[in-house]
């Protein structure tokens, strides 16, 4: 996984921040994570988008609004499912930091 | 447009705006709105979300109050959705392209979204199309409000289009309003089917989601006949079926000259055409069609209908009414048949792992002892106004045969005890719709005064179908030659014993077995009161010799199939408008 974000320019001014993350809790991203998800990234003021890339089994790319819990939810995004995440905007570092550290917590689902 | 193919049950084609009914009888109407008063539909639509919002909170503080955070979270996601700009977007924008009030615009976005839910593969995912569900009902019902409009006071002519009817719904409907049915489920004996028959017009079932694919407000093509419904129909097609739909008046004109005509073959051997209700009210259309009395009256729809159990006082008012329509023709009263597909309004289904071989029908009456005796009290009671007949349904040993008329007997004394109005001597007969029954055929006939084939349970008990199950719907039939063997035995066993007999199943009114059942010796036909003129027209175009060619014939068939396909070339020979 991607690790260093990418940050051109110091904070305050516009950033696009890009990461790539991977669904790791059993049931995906269903319902309650996808609100979890959508709750934090209403809190930041940059745009968040969710890509879902091709790959096998995904037969066509989608980028959805990564605070709209409807089209997060759309991405049918399952345990093992990588996803990009970018932000921007000018907490679009913060964003991106907080919203994998979900997703890599599994949502602080048991398993 | 979109062509969707089901189940046709009852025949015709109707052309008009849908009206859907969703469990909670919530009607979406759709208005066009001028532009000026775009502004104020969105404006409803904001307040509605808002308020649908703030009583979700509420709802889910009461929850978590009662039972903790795990239940509340669950109604996180609604309120999610309810937040959501996408969706909120989604509605305002159908408002704003479509021109449409706010109830209507809510019942299309969500019905875009409830299906982008059905196609997913996650089926933990796809479930959550209850929520959408939800949230649609939510809205609606605080943007509806107690103002819903309910469905008894219609201001035009409508096809109504459900999942499912439900009895207590289709009691409730305007039956000069409604002129079709679509439903997502049912087969060719369900509820929708039977009611949509007694009202003559057209309904299509088991559509799978006709209720999800059609708002209200649409206009849709019923065909009843081909099993298809369309849905905003193209120009071309409203042409072609507006002719199909003159064609058919034409046809329907055609039967109607038969009204007064008797049912007999060209070699002059008459057979009697009776006609099967639900509700006295349909005797007036009945006899207009031609039938010659009622050879079933469906009396559990007096339970299902109303709240609660009805009295002897219900049941005597609603047997006087049929009997005094009916003026001297006969009346079959068939005693309750409750349980397994119809329920007691409110009671529901009962928990029984199989009850299509449970407790139902006359095994329930003989266990629900005050509740029979009331129902046969009526009918003697109401037998002194005209020919009362009592038909026990679903006979499976002669055991109960001889309990039902032991119950009959006593309730006889105790009339007399009381000095009651009553009449004791009507004629007792029975539904042979068990194998058991029929392969008895000849031991019943020595004890009953008719026997009545209801072909729809002797096909599902001989051939093991469940009829209201879409994926077995398909083996259902009544040219199975082990039916069809049956139903000869019993004809037969009757005709030696010189009693009466007819067949009351939807088999009696399909044309396709007119000239079978003719030639069988079958002496009696009660069918849904349409279907009437069309079979008294085969009737009197053929011959008894011929009828009786036919049915050794096709008695010589080893397969449905073959059964099929040679009765329709021989009735399309009289009547090729038929199919």
């Amino acid at each position: 996984m991607n690790s260093e974000p990418y940050s051109p320019a110091g904070p305050s001014t516009m950033s696009v921040v890009t990461r790539d993350i991977v669904i790791q809790n059993h049931l995906g991203l269903h319902a309650r994570p996808a609100m979890q998800f959508v709750d934090l990234a209403n809190q930041f003021t940059s745009e968040i988008t969710v890509e879902k890339p091709l790959a096998d089994g995904v037969d066509e790319a989608v980028t959805v609004d990564g605070k709209s819990v409807m089209q997060m939810i759309t991405l049918e995004a399952t345990q093992g499912t990588k996803l990009h995440v970018t932000a921007s905007g000018e907490d679009a570092a913060a964003a991106v930091e907080q919203l994998a550290k979900l997703v890599d917590d599994k949502f602080g689902e048991d398993e | 447009m979109e062509i969707m193919k089901g189940i046709g049950v009852s025949p015709g084609v109707v052309i008009c705006p849908a009206v859907v009914l969703d469990a909670e009888d919530l009607v979406i109407p759709r208005r066009l709105v001028d532009v000026n008063s775009v502004d104020k539909e969105v404006a409803r639509l904001r307040e509605a979300f808002t308020k649908a919002t703030d009583d979700l909170n509420v709802f889910r503080a009461e929850l978590k109050a009662e039972h903790g955070n795990d239940i509340a979270s669950i109604f996180d996601f609604h309120a999610g959705l309810l937040k959501d700009k996408t969706l909120l977007n989604s509605v305002l924008k159908e408002i704003q392209t479509s021109h449409t009030n706010a109830e209507y615009a809510v019942s299309v976005a969500m019905k875009k979204l409830a299906g982008t839910f059905l196609a997913m593969k996650d089926s933990y995912l796809a479930d959550r199309v209850k929520d959408v569900y939800d949230i649609e009902k939510r809205v609606l019902r605080t943007l509806i409000g107690n103002a819903h409009e309910g469905l008894l006071n219609l201001q035009q002519n409508v096809c109504v289009i459900a999942h499912d009817l439900l009895p207590s719904q289709t009691a409730a409907l305007d039956k000069n309003r409604v002129k079709g049915f679509a439903c997502d489920v049912g087969g060719r004996t369900s509820h929708t089917a039977i009611v949509a028959r007694a009202m003559g017009i057209p309904a299509v079932v088991g559509l799978g989601n006709v209720s999800s694919a059609i708002s209200g407000g649409d206009l849709v093509i019923i065909d009843g006949t081909r099993g298809v419904v369309i849905v905003d129909p193209d120009a071309d097609q409203l042409t072609e079926h507006e002719e199909y739909v003159r064609q058919y008046i034409e046809f329907e004109k055609e039967l109607a000259t038969l009204k007064d005509l008797p049912a007999v073959t060209t070699d002059g051997h008459a057979v009697t055409l009776m006609a099967n209700i639900e509700f006295p009210a349909e005797i007036n259309d009945a006899l207009d069609r031609g039938a010659k009395g009622i050879g079933l009256y469906r009396t559990e729809f007096l339970y299902m209908a109303s709240v609660i159990e009805p009295t002897e006082e219900d049941h005597y008012l609603a047997y006087a009414d049929a009997v005094r329509r009916l003026d001297g023709r006969p009346l079959v009263i068939r005693t309750l048949d409750l349980g397994a597909d119809k329920y007691i309004f409110g009671k529901g289904p009962s928990k029984e792992a199989n009850p299509f071989l449970g407790d139902r029908s006359i095994r329930m009456c003989l266990h629900n002892l005050p509740m029979f005796k009331a129902q046969l009290r009526a009918i003697l009671r109401a037998a002194v106004h005209g020919d009362v007949r009592i038909m026990f349904p679903m006979i499976s040993t002669i055991m109960e045969l001889r309990q039902a008329r032991m119950v009959l007997n006593d309730v006889i004394e105790e009339l007399e005890d009381e000095g009651a109005s009553f009449k004791g001597d009507v004629p007792v007969g029975m539904m042979v719709e068990v194998p058991s029954a029929a392969l008895l055929a000849s031991n019943f006939a020595r004890e009953v005064a008719f026997f009545s084939i209801g072909t729809n349970d002797l096909i599902q008990y001989t051939l093991a179908v469940d009829r209201t199950n879409e994926r077995v719907a398909g083996l259902f039939t009544p040219a199975h030659p082990a039916v069809l063997s049956l139903i000869r035995d019993v004809i037969r066993a009757a005709n030696r014993q010189g009693i009466g007999v007819s067949v009351c199943g939807e088999m009696a009114g399909e044309p396709l077995y007119t000239l079978l059942l003719l030639g069988l010796g079958l002496n009696t036909f009660s069918m849904n009161g349409p279907d009437v003129p069309e079979v008294k027209k085969i009737i009197r175009s053929t011959t008894t010799e011929h009828a009786r060619q036919v049915a050794r014939k096709v008695m010589s068939f080893d397969s449905e199939r073959q059964v099929v396909h040679y009765l329709r070339e021989e009735t399309r020979k009289i009547i090729p408008e038929a199919f």
